[in-house]
């Protein structure tokens, strides 16, 4: 039958889907647009920030990150003790944060069964639906002062002798801040390090434990250094939230622009003297360095986001690689 | 493998390393419950302090003058939902929009690009995002206003939106798309009306919890919809919320004002907990937001 | 584009309804189809067999122009629909397959939608305005020519996924039935069925057979020797032989033909 009919040759390809609709070409381009507002979102972002910073940017130059004199009355501004409170405020989170997030993620995938670990699961995400400014309220009113009467008085006792726990017993301060913030960061660092755990492959475990060794060994063996890159990729988002939240943090660290080694002294971050100043800074030299503070943290953002998700993105793509799932 | 394995032929090792091990498993049992009392300390403090303060007013009057006891928070019970309500009318149309944009143009490099931006976007401080609509419309248009809140709460909200939907788009199976082309369906009509349709309930769960994290905002609002102690449901002035107000009584020296504050922070966990809540029973629990 | 499914043509034995010239397909630059070149006839049933990865469900794919919705797929060569070439320039995709339908490997009924609205869904979803009563009597007449009416009559608001497999595929059947093609094409329409639900809509083939031009391709030899009337057997992207079911299974002129039918591979 083929044979009966002549052959004409058309070598020309097809374009794959020509948009021939009017319907097509109107949807797609709308939808091509809206993606494309997400592009413009960002970079807006960026260049918003960097425009309305500029004036102190002009002013102060690099002196404006090693300075540590803020002064909005005689319009001097230095960033460093704000520096230095984020960054000391979320390291105090990431150093009660990790340990404890690791024991949730390792109780979750390792220890509970199914029915609990996902009940559990859902009251630590909890956490991080509690918003920002519930857990300032609850800082300032219940924490913070149980922290002065309970926690401060024996670190003192104790480890006095360190610079770090010396100084006036107060409710807002460093440490309080620290402490919420970790409250607030675990349900990020513990979700993602339970996920990562749960994909270690069960080849792996059973290797271990075929030779032997006893279910923490297993895990220090084969689920640990397995899921290593992935936790890394965890702890760079907690630090992350850290170093962004701002609420709580401006409700309980006490807000004062001074660099100081006690832990129980107030200070502040870049996010809460953003909120504490922003809306009164009266002249533009003080709103533009204000906004540069707002620059350093979308930086900062930026930078460990990226970092982070590449390092979950590796463990993902080897997962894929070994399991093709 | 270096102790374990080394100790097996040891005489005490094994006991020992069977109490090592359990020990580790209890201390993670440990960690599990030690992280769980803050929230429960929260919630019931929440619920105690709350539920004291919480009375009709609070629903139905205006705040107090300053120094005054009683008032409520009505004002910012409804600025909190037209705050809320603008910012999905403009975050979610982009964000559903770019998703389903995303999850049908898999291999361009522009969507890489998009996929990245979105993606860094989520973890850009919210306070950040505050900045940003102080910066494009509260201080062009000369003021603190209600449209500037929302600009500031959808920018968060896309995000959020646009990693959902394509995730969502992309669990349809392709045969139904195929299905719906083969009866004929132009392409737009098959990818909103088979496939987005499909994931609908997905997609609806994504929104539903962006807008359980964007209610719970402050530090976005606090220079954009900045507050307002007097009625205004006007776009283009400032407008109370919930968020604001339970942060600026929490930290006034007035009793009657921080028993106003637990108030308010109840009501307004009581709402983000019941999207949440109501979502993930809805779904099952297999309802989660992307990070 | 031709009369579409007249009176006359219909009746004439032996009308050649779709005719393939000289077509080849790819996937990017890998060619998953070698010149095929073959002619399906009206009122009859044609079968594909070969082989996994031969070709067949790319070849009836090319056919309304469904393959080319995969990303990097292309065609080219022609395909005459009534003596229309359905891949000249200007002719739209989405027109061709109004008018040649398809059912897949797998069931699938939209899950959104009910029974019904499953069976309208061509009409729907095309934007045809048609009243209620046209609507329903679209409905029936679908069902009824798919053999499902008597067992989903008092359910037509369920969802399409509530049915069984076999009922979802014959519901799949009665919604490609509902645009009224002049074609139907089946990928493979039994590979996820239960044997009694393959026997049913090998039953409902032979039904269909009087009104439309139906190919089907199919792993199952037993089944293209059951239910059709012409076989064309497929190895590697090529055609080796094309000619009456019969004479196919019981006297193939290539070698090839006969070393798959026989089991020999495959």
């Amino acid at each position: 039958m083929a044979d009966s009919i002549p052959a004409v040759r058309h070598e020309r390809a097809r374009a794959p889907v020509q948009v021939r609709l009017f319907g097509d070409r109107i949807f797609n381009t709308a939808t091509f647009i809206l993606a494309l507002s997400i592009l413009a979102l960002l970079f807006g972002l960026a260049v918003a920030l960097i425009a309305d910073s500029f004036p102190a940017i002009r002013a102060f130059g690099l002196h404006f990150f090693i300075s540590a004199d803020w002064d909005p009355v005689n319009e001097q501004y230095g960033a460093l003790p704000f520096i230095y409170g984020t960054f000391v405020s979320s390291f105090i989170a990431l150093a009660l944060a990790v340990p404890l997030s690791l024991g949730v993620a390792l109780c979750l995938s390792e220890m509970a069964p199914d029915w609990l670990s996902h009940r559990l699961g859902f009251l630590v995400d909890l956490l991080a639906a509690i918003p920002s400014v519930v857990y300032g309220l609850w800082a300032v009113f219940v924490m913070g002062p149980w922290i002065r009467d309970h926690v401060e008085p024996p670190l003192a006792h104790w480890f006095g002798w360190l610079p770090l726990f010396q100084g006036p017993k107060v409710a807002v301060g460093m440490l309080s801040a620290g402490i919420i913030l970790a409250i607030m960061i675990i349900p990020y660092i513990s979700s993602v390090c339970t996920d990562v755990f749960r994909v270690v492959p069960h080849t792996q475990r059973e290797a271990a434990l075929a030779l032997g060794a006893t279910k923490w060994e297993m895990v220090k063996t084969a689920v640990i250094p397995y899921g290593m890159t992935g936790v890394i990729g965890a702890i760079i988002l907690g630090l992350g939230r850290a170093l962004g939240e701002t609420i709580a943090v401006a409700m309980v660290i006490g807000n004062s622009a001074q660099i100081s080694a006690s832990l129980f002294k107030p200070a502040a971050t870049l996010a809460s003297v953003i909120a504490n100043e922003f809306a009164e800074a009266t002249s533009d030299l003080y709103v533009a360095a204000l906004i540069e503070l707002g620059l350093v943290l979308l930086i900062l953002g930026i930078v460990l986001n990226v970092v982070a998700r590449a390092l979950v993105l590796v463990v993902q793509q080897r997962r894929y690689r070994e399991t093709g799932k | 493998m270096a102790a374990g394995v080394s100790n097996l032929h040891g005489e005490t090792s094994y006991r020992y390393r069977k109490f090592k091990s359990d020990s580790m498993m209890a201390i993670t049992v440990g960690a599990t419950i030690l992280t769980l009392i803050p929230l429960f300390l929260v919630l019931g403090y929440l619920l105690t302090k709350g539920v004291a303060s919480l009375n009709w007013a609070f629903f139905t009057h205006m705040p107090a003058p300053v120094g005054e006891a009683g008032g409520g928070m009505a004002n910012a019970i409804v600025g909190t939902l037209e705050v809320v309500g603008i910012a999905c009318l403009i975050g979610v149309p982009i964000g559903v929009g770019a998703g389903l944009y995303l999850a049908a143009n898999r291999a361009s490099q522009f969507t890489n690009w998009v996929r990245f931006s979105a993606d860094v976007l989520m973890g850009v401080p919210s306070i950040v995002v505050g900045i940003f609509a102080y910066a494009v419309i509260v201080r062009p248009f000369g003021g603190f206003s209600t449209l500037a809140g929302s600009v500031a709460l959808a920018a968060i909200m896309i995000p959020l939106v646009t990693r959902t939907t394509e995730e969502m788009v992309l669990l349809v199976p392709p045969e139904l798309r195929e299905a719906s082309l083969a009866l004929g369906v132009p392409h737009w009509r098959t990818t909103l009306s088979v496939v987005a349709r499909t994931a609908l309930s997905g997609i609806t769960t994504g929104v539903i919890l962006a807008v359980a994290r964007v209610s719970g905002e402050t530090a976005p609002l606090l220079f954009t919809a900045f507050g307002n102690r007097f009625w205004s449901t006007s776009l283009f002035h400032p407008i109370n919320t919930l968020t604001v107000q339970v942060y600026t009584y929490a930290i006034s020296p007035f009793a009657d004002w921080q028993r106003q504050a637990w108030a308010g922070a109840l009501v307004l966990t009581g709402i983000i907990l019941a999207l949440e809540l109501g979502v993930r029973w809805v779904t099952g629990g297999a309802a989660k937001a992307p990070r | 584009m031709g009369d579409g499914r007249g009176g006359e043509s219909a009746k004439v034995a032996m009308a050649e309804k779709l005719v393939v010239k000289n077509l080849n397909a790819y996937f990017h630059k890998n060619r998953a189809l070698h010149d095929v070149s073959l002619s399906f006839e009206q009122d009859r049933i044609a079968a594909i067999i070969g082989p996994s990865g031969c070709g067949k469900s790319t070849l009836v794919r090319c056919l309304n122009r469904m393959h080319e919705v995969v990303p990097g797929a292309t065609a080219t060569g022609e395909v005459l629909l009534d003596g229309n070439n359905i891949y000249a320039d200007g002719v739209d995709p989405v027109q061709v397959r109004r008018r040649i339908g398809m059912v897949f490997q797998k069931p699938t009924p939209f899950p959104t939608m009910s029974i019904e609205d499953n069976v309208a869904a061509g009409l729907t979803l095309n934007g045809v305005q048609i009243s209620h009563a046209e609507r329903h009597e679209v409905i029936e007449r679908s069902l009824r020519q798919a053999a499902l009416w008597e067992e989903v009559k008092d359910r037509l608001r369920r969802p399409g996924g509530s049915l069984s497999g076999g009922q979802q595929q014959r519901l799949c059947v009665a919604r490609a039935l509902a645009v009224q093609p002049e074609v139907l094409l089946m990928d493979e329409p039994c590979s996820a069925l239960d044997p009694i639900s393959t026997a049913r809509i090998e039953e409902l083939l032979l039904e269909l057979k009087s009104a439309y031009t139906i190919v089907i391709v199919t792993h199952n030899m037993q089944q293209a020797a059951r239910c059709s009337d012409m076989t064309a057997f497929m190895y590697t992207g090529d055609l080796v032989e094309y000619g009456e079911t019969k004479q196919i299974f019981t006297n193939p002129t290539r070698r090839e033909t006969e070393d798959y039918i026989t089991g020999r591979f495959g």
